[in-house]
Parts: C-alpha cells; structure tokens; sequence
C-alpha cells in the first residue's frame, strides 16, 4: 500500500510529465489561456491517462514484450514484438479517445460539455502516449501500479496547466517588453516553474 | 473541323502554360521551403512540436539525429497522406494519419537501433513520441490533407528544417556553455579553465532549455516585428 502512495506523489512532484519531461507541451501552451479551459483540459487527460495506461499494460505483458505470447503456446515463448508497440499503444490511445467521447456523451452530458471538445485534442497530447511508453520503460510488476502510475501523472498535468493558467491570467495586467509578449513570457515561466519543480528532486521516497 | 484542331491546339497550349507556370522550385514551392525557418517557423511562431524539441538538445549529436529523424517522418507521412487525400473519410482521418506516422517512426526506429544504437538509447522514448509530435499531425491536418504531392513534399521537409533549426541552435549553446564542448569535443581551450572559467551546469538541466528557446522567441520578434502577440 504504502508503495503505491509512494509512486503516486512521485509521478505527480518528482517525474512531473511537464516539468520534468515536457511532455503535452503544445496543448500546454495552446490552452492555457484561461484556467477554466485548463481544467477542462487537464481532467481529460487525467481521465484518458488513467484509463490507456493500464490498458497498454496489459496489451504489453499479454502480447508484446518477448516471450510474452508463451500464455497462449508454449512454442510462441521466443517471439519478441515489442517494436510493434507504438503502433500499438497510439491505436488504443486513439481508439479509446473515440470510445471515451461516445460514452461521455451518451450517459454524461454535463461532463460532455466541460470536456467535449479536448477530448479529440488529446489523442495527440504526447504526454498519454509519453505516460504508456514510460510504463514499458519502467517494467511495473501489476496492473494496478501501472494505473496508479497512470493517475498520477495525469494529476501532475493538471496541476501543472492549472498553475500556468492561473500566472498567465495575471500577467496580462503586467508590463511585459512587446516581443516577449504572449508565447515567450509564457516560456520564461516554464521554465522558472521547472526549476522549482527540480527541487522535488532531492526527495527519496 | 478546323475549329475542333484550333480547340485542341488551344487546350494543349493552355495545358503547357500551366505546366510552364510551375517549375519544380518555383516562387511559390521555394516559399514553402524557405518560409518555415524564420516567419512561420513551427516551434517560435506555430507553436508546434515542443514536446520533443526541449528534452533532447542538451548535446548536438541527439539533436542533429532527431531533427534527421522528424525530417524523414515528417517528408514521408506527408506524401503518404497526400497521395491517400482523396480517399480517407474524413470521421477517421485522425486515425489514419496516426497509422501511417506510427509506420514510419517505427521504421525510422529500427534504422536507429540497426546503425546508430548509442544515439537510439540516448534517445529513449523521444523517438516514440515523434508519433504525437504535434507538428507531424499539425502539417498533415493543415497541408498535406488539401494539397498535392509535391508541395506537400516540400512543405514537410520545410518545417521539419525549421523545426531541426532551432533544435540545434538550443543544442549548440546548452552544449556549449554547459559542458565547453561541440558534438562531444571540447572547443574552449585549457587555458581558459586555467585563468578561472567554469562551465555554467545549470544549462545542462532540463528548465534551461525552456528559457533558451524564450530568449530566442524574444530575440527573433524583436527582429520581426510583424511577430508580437497583441495581448
């Protein structure tokens, strides 16, 4: 229990998917205008990510990692497609971004409506496809830990947009040089903001 | 009879014009090369692609491969999506393009790991990620989905170009400043560290990456003035 608390405050603090990786930075940037939108924006990816990277998980422990087929025979046991996973995983991502809208829509409307249009946005947030391939990276033993990892990172994102949001809205009232206006203030911050993500880092948890 | 051949001389006439009109690198086709690395580059000015962009340039070498990588990707899904425009409905284009970009960056994948292995290991997920790099998916959508072949051709080499520009220039001064070295050999002299120069390791972690391509978005505005956001 405890190590999965563990892995769930460190997705979110230590391995931010933004500050740490910059990952789903276009979508970062692009809709960080307002923080209504950003959270509209980032309990989508949270959703999408809690749900595609456990999926993935079992997709790679049941059938792509070598020797992974030997569940279904024995003379399967050295076959090794694990170079078909991108194309994998981007398939379930965007097949399960599909499903999730149609669900949302049909027995949530008012969901639909906060979330409706980022939904198809997030098929390309490079930080759902980031999260599965760190998944396969990291070799998590159950699929409960993927999911948690899953969670967690989405929550970084959201906390990290929220954040941005938030400065930006602020900053229109301020005196910004004209060519820094706009994309590169917004930059500069980042990139304070990752700094003092950093010292998150010295925490062993 | 006579005014059939006059017709039929007309049309092939007009149909050579035409042909005349649009060499391989006319103006047009030349701005579509030319245009993505300054006025409307991807990253500073379309904000496309940033994801990749900022992790891997913190040496030259990771940089100059992507940019190759992201260039190939980028010029192939392309043209595959250009020659296939007229038969993807357009409900399912999104997994369409994603299905043909997919195919590519596992192709470019596997020739990294073939020949280039240390890079490709460097490289990590990176390589992966070109599939949602939103500059790949931002170019077919806007381009290559209303466009043909060669154009297309043009216009992604074009912004994998502007793209692979500004990688390497964040790359050359993280590089530089950061460790005194370019693609790995060391280009400040001893005698320098002798009198007391350090090398600066904060552009070595990752935020400074960020506040480089700020710094760079600042200075190219400053020269364009066409550029600023009103806000």
């Amino acid at each position: 229990m405890e190590s999965y608390l563990n892995l769930f405050v460190k997705s979110i603090f230590v391995e931010n998917m933004i500050f740490a990786y910059f990952l789903g930075m276009c979508s970062y940037l692009a809709v960080s205008k307002t923080v209504k939108t950003a959270v509209g924006l980032g309990s989508a990816v949270i959703f999408v990510l809690a749900i595609t990277v456990p999926i993935n998980f079992l997709l790679d422990t049941y059938l792509l990692r070598p020797g992974a087929l030997s569940w279904f025979d024995k003379s399967y046991a050295d076959l090794d497609l694990s170079f078909l996973s991108f194309i994998m995983f981007i398939a379930v991502i965007a097949s399960m971004v599909q499903l999730v809208e149609m669900v949302v829509e049909k027995f949530a409307p008012a969901l639909y409506g906060a979330l409706g249009i980022f939904l198809p946005l997030i098929a390309v947030n490079c930080a759902i496809l980031g999260g599965s391939l760190f998944m396969q990276q990291k070799d998590f033993s159950g699929i409960t830990e993927s999911a948690i990892y899953g969670l967690g990172s989405g929550v970084g994102w959201l906390l990290a947009i929220l954040a941005i949001a938030a400065i930006r809205e602020k900053i229109t009232y301020s005196n910004v040089p004209a060519p820094l206006r706009g994309l590169g203030i917004t930059f500069i911050i980042t990139g304070l903001m990752a700094l003092g993500f950093m010292s998150f880092m010295g925490i062993k948890i | 009879m006579k005014n059939k051949k006059r017709l039929k001389t007309e049309t092939t006439s007009i149909f050579f014009v035409t042909k005349e009109k649009e060499p391989l690198l006319s103006k047009k086709n030349r701005k579509l090369l030319i245009d993505p690395l300054d006025d409307n580059n991807p990253i500073t000015v379309q904000v496309l692609g940033i994801c990749s962009a900022l992790a891997i340039t913190v040496q030259l070498k990771p940089a100059l491969v992507m940019s190759i990588s992201v260039m190939a990707v980028m010029a192939a899904s392309n043209v595959i999506i250009s020659l296939l425009r007229n038969l993807i409905p357009n409900r399912i284009r999104i997994i369409v393009q994603l299905v043909v970009v997919a195919s590519m960056v596992i192709l470019v994948d596997q020739i990294l790991r073939a020949f280039a292995y240390d890079v490709s290991k460097e490289l990590s997920i990176f390589i992966g990620l070109i599939i949602t790099n939103c500059i790949v998916m931002g170019r077919l959508e806007a381009f290559a989905l209303g466009n043909g072949v060669w154009k297309s051709f043009l216009d992604g080499i074009g912004n994998a170009a502007g793209y692979g520009f500004i990688l390497i220039l964040v790359a050359f001064f993280r590089e530089l400043f950061g460790s005194g070295k370019l693609f790995g050999y060391q280009v400040i002299p001893d005698s320098f560290y002798e009198m007391g120069y350090v090398n600066n390791g904060l552009m070595l972690l990752s935020p400074m990456a960020l506040i480089t391509v700020g710094l760079i978005i600042w200075i190219q505005r400053y020269r364009n003035r066409i550029l600023i956001e009103k806000n």
